[in-house]
């Protein structure tokens, strides 16, 4: 049994009808991306100030601290004043710095996340653009994000950023590798790289359950070279505070700085997104066998609620990671990727098209 | 600093400051780095940032005075700074100090030694990235100050040495609540090893990571926990005790490896010595005077004295020379991380900045007792 009274949808399509009932042709499509953007935009900073919080609360909770409690109830708006202060602040440009370059790296960081939303899928029928590629277009997006950090060191003329962008150039770059053959696991058992398709492939079991080994190898890579990915602890060798002071952003200020610092948060929820999509049955709620009942209550859980249910887990198993793990070293990193999680990787797609092939994994 | 050197495939060398203010040189260290892309050629740390002239200082103060100046040398090690000079002026003056004293002395040492490793602890982990663990150290840190400014009044710089013995008698609280600290801190210790000792990226990151062989730590001096990692016995506990160091049942810790690992666990295992000492003296503290009688004004015999101790860093000489008159005539002190910062080049060459900053966090260097 399935609900559909949880379909966003038609609700959407409500909007769209009413739209191009009142307005002629070319402005009721105008007025409709304009409403996307809008929302877009608004959810990405909602997204930031609310993992910022999050964030800031998990890391009290791993460090005996109690965390923010002073701005709003349980200092909830702490993020909002940090963020207003940064819009306040003078965004200093340094006199030697590639000027064009230095202030086009913060919005390269922002572009890339703000693409990216759009084709994730939130709930059933919530989705912008539900595309036939979405997951090669995931992919292919976000790697413009390194373009912003590489930029930024090396606009801002000076060495730490340098060291920062460059560790973080070979560093992303690298793990793109395992974190693409990760997801081709599920794209082969999956058959499509629609991300609804994916899903649905989902409705009987999510693919952690269904997938055997190479399902559960390619999550925990996917995990790890996620993790990489976003430049968050161990792997936030990019800005190493303790070695390079602040990497690549050391020279940024105010709202700049404050790109970069969303753009991080943003991209969290990304790979997290995508986590909770491709292993984990994305909005979909968990049905087990034949248990009838079970599954009849799992259904009246609205998906929005499994899918923020899901992607919470994951970003505080992230977080986990970052505050309670030491940083690894540039080499380590890169012997990480190249030496184990590639080659494993590598393996486990033939595993995964075996499997698949044969047919084992239903 | 001007001049490149260019190598033969067209790559250059690059300098890059770190420091003075830089978030792992724990103050105003400025080290010069020469660096091949991320290794390391070259180190030269530039000192003077700190300096705040105590030695000169030292000779128009009298010897009540200079105590509390050595306080802020080594601010983790403040009461066995203060433990030297006392000890250099009681010998001089040969004073017999009263076994309250010397009990109350040691143990307030062995505290602070346990209270700057914890410290030391914390700031290792974040040094490597785990932020976590510096709350953690915090946390057994600040239950220690907390005993310290019950009966020092002080949390920090406690100045509660005088030539003859301590400044007050300890707190009536001072016995329970030390015991109450041992009791939480061995529950707290092995917290330590589950969240860093243990963990595979810390040891990828120490093992085998800014090898001191012992000939070298020898040669550059380096002392303390440091130096006897790398197998350099060196403990003035054992080698020249004094306070009653001599009567008291606890190993002195020897790694041979003399990687940044060893330096680790050296230290954490001196905190588990220290707790073994605390509980030696803590039930067994003296009744009688906490204080030996001296004179207002003290004035030293001409001569020359040395004393020196085992504080949390190393040993630290403190060297009088004396006319005769109220204020030393030269004063001069062997610092432990001067010696020990000496060596970082050795340690560091050809490693990553990343090892760098791991090298620096076992040295444990505190920058006012580099510069002094």
């Amino acid at each position: 049994m399935y609900l559909s009274i949880y379909d966003f949808s038609s609700f959407f399509q409500s909007i769209d009808n009413w739209l191009t009932s009142t307005f002629p042709e070319p402005i009721a499509s105008i007025i409709a991306w304009i409403l996307i953007g809008v929302s877009a935009i608004a959810f990405t900073a909602l997204l930031g100030l609310s993992l910022v919080y999050a964030e800031r609360k998990v890391a009290a909770w791993f460090q005996l601290r109690i965390g923010p409690n002073r701005v709003g109830f349980q200092g909830v708006l702490q993020t909002v004043a940090d963020i207003t202060k940064l819009i306040m602040k003078e965004p200093l440009t340094p006199g030697t710095s590639d000027k064009f370059l230095y202030n086009l790296a913060p919005f390269l960081m922002m572009l890339a996340p703000f693409i990216v939303i759009g084709a994730l899928p939130y709930a059933d029928g919530l989705q912008v653009m539900d595309l036939n590629v979405g997951v090669f277009f995931v992919t292919a997006v976000s790697s413009i994000g390194v373009l912003g950090i590489l930029i930024s060191g090396y606009s801002s003329n000076n060495k730490y950023s340098l060291i920062g962008s460059m560790r973080s150039g070979a560093q992303v770059v690298s793990y793109e590798l395992s974190a693409g053959l990760a997801i081709m696991v599920i794209v082969v058992m999956s058959g499509s790289l629609q991300f609804s398709e994916i899903i649905e492939a989902q409705r009987d079991g999510w693919w952690i359950f269904k997938g055997h080994l190479p399902v559960w190898i390619a999550f925990v890579v996917f995990i790890i070279a996620g993790t990489a990915e976003t430049n968050r602890g161990p792997f936030d060798l990019a800005e190493a505070e303790s070695e390079l002071t602040a990497g690549f952003h050391t020279e940024y200020s105010g709202i700049k700085f404050a790109f970069f610092f969303l753009a991080e948060y943003v991209n969290l929820f990304i790979i997290v997104v995508l986590a909770a999509t491709l292993f984990l049955g994305g909005w979909m709620p968990l049905h087990i066998g034949d248990w009838e009942a079970f599954n009849n209550i799992a259904d009246i859980i609205p998906p929005i609620f499994w899918f923020i249910g899901k992607v919470s887990a994951l970003i505080i198993l992230i977080m986990w990671f970052k505050w309670t793990f030491p940083r690894l070293r540039i080499d380590q990193l890169l012997t990480l990727e190249w030496k184990y999680l590639l080659p494993i990787s590598l393996v486990n797609i033939v595993l995964a098209a075996f499997i698949t092939l044969t047919g084992w994994h239903f | 600093m001007e001049e490149t050197i260019i190598s033969p495939d067209g790559t250059q060398e690059y300098f890059i400051n770190m420091g003075p203010q830089h978030p792992s040189t724990h103050g105003v260290l400025r080290l010069v780095l020469t660096l091949d892309g991320e290794i390391i050629e070259k180190v030269e740390p530039h000192l003077g940032y700190i300096h705040r002239s105590i030695e000169k200082m030292c000779e128009k103060d009298n010897y009540r005075q200079i105590i509390h100046l050595t306080d802020r040398m080594d601010y983790l090690s403040a009461h066995m700074n203060n433990h030297a000079v006392s000890l250099a002026i009681e010998n001089a003056l040969e004073v017999e100090i009263p076994d309250r004293a010397k009990y109350i002395r040691v143990i307030m040492d062995e505290l602070t030694r346990i209270s700057s490793h914890t410290l030391w602890w914390g700031v290792m982990g974040m040094d490597l990235g785990a932020i976590t663990s510096f709350l953690y150290g915090f946390r057994d840190h600040e239950y220690i100050t907390e005993i310290f400014e019950e009966t020092c009044g002080a949390r920090l710089t406690m100045n509660y040495n005088v030539p003859g013995g301590v400044m007050f008698d300890i707190h009536p609280n001072f016995v329970k609540h030390v015991k109450d600290f041992l009791a939480d801190f061995k529950t707290k210790l092995p917290e330590y090893d589950t969240l860093l000792s243990g963990n595979v990226i810390f040891l990828e990151r120490t093992k085998g990571v800014g090898i001191l062989s012992k000939e070298d730590a020898i040669s550059f001096g380096v002392t303390g926990p440091a130096g006897r990692a790398s197998g350099f016995s060196n403990d003035v506990r054992k080698k020249e005790p004094y306070g009653i160091y001599d009567q008291l049942d606890f190993k002195e810790i020897l790694y041979t490896d003399g990687d940044t690992y060893s330096r680790y666990k050296a230290r954490i295992d001196e905190m588990w010595e220290s707790i073994k000492i605390i509980e030696q003296l803590i039930d067994n503290i003296p009744e009688g005077d906490f204080q030996a009688k001296t004179r207002k004004v003290i004035k030293l015999p001409k001569g020359e004295f040395y004393q020196k101790v085992e504080t949390a860093r190393g040993e630290l000489g403190v060297y009088i020379v004396s006319d005769g008159k109220m204020s030393p005539y030269r004063m001069k002190f062997r610092s432990p991380g001067f010696s020990n910062l000496s060596a970082l080049d050795r340690m560091a060459r050809g490693g990553k900045i990343a090892d760098l900053v791991a090298i620096m966090s076992t040295l444990d260097l505190v920058v006012p007792d580099i510069d002094r």
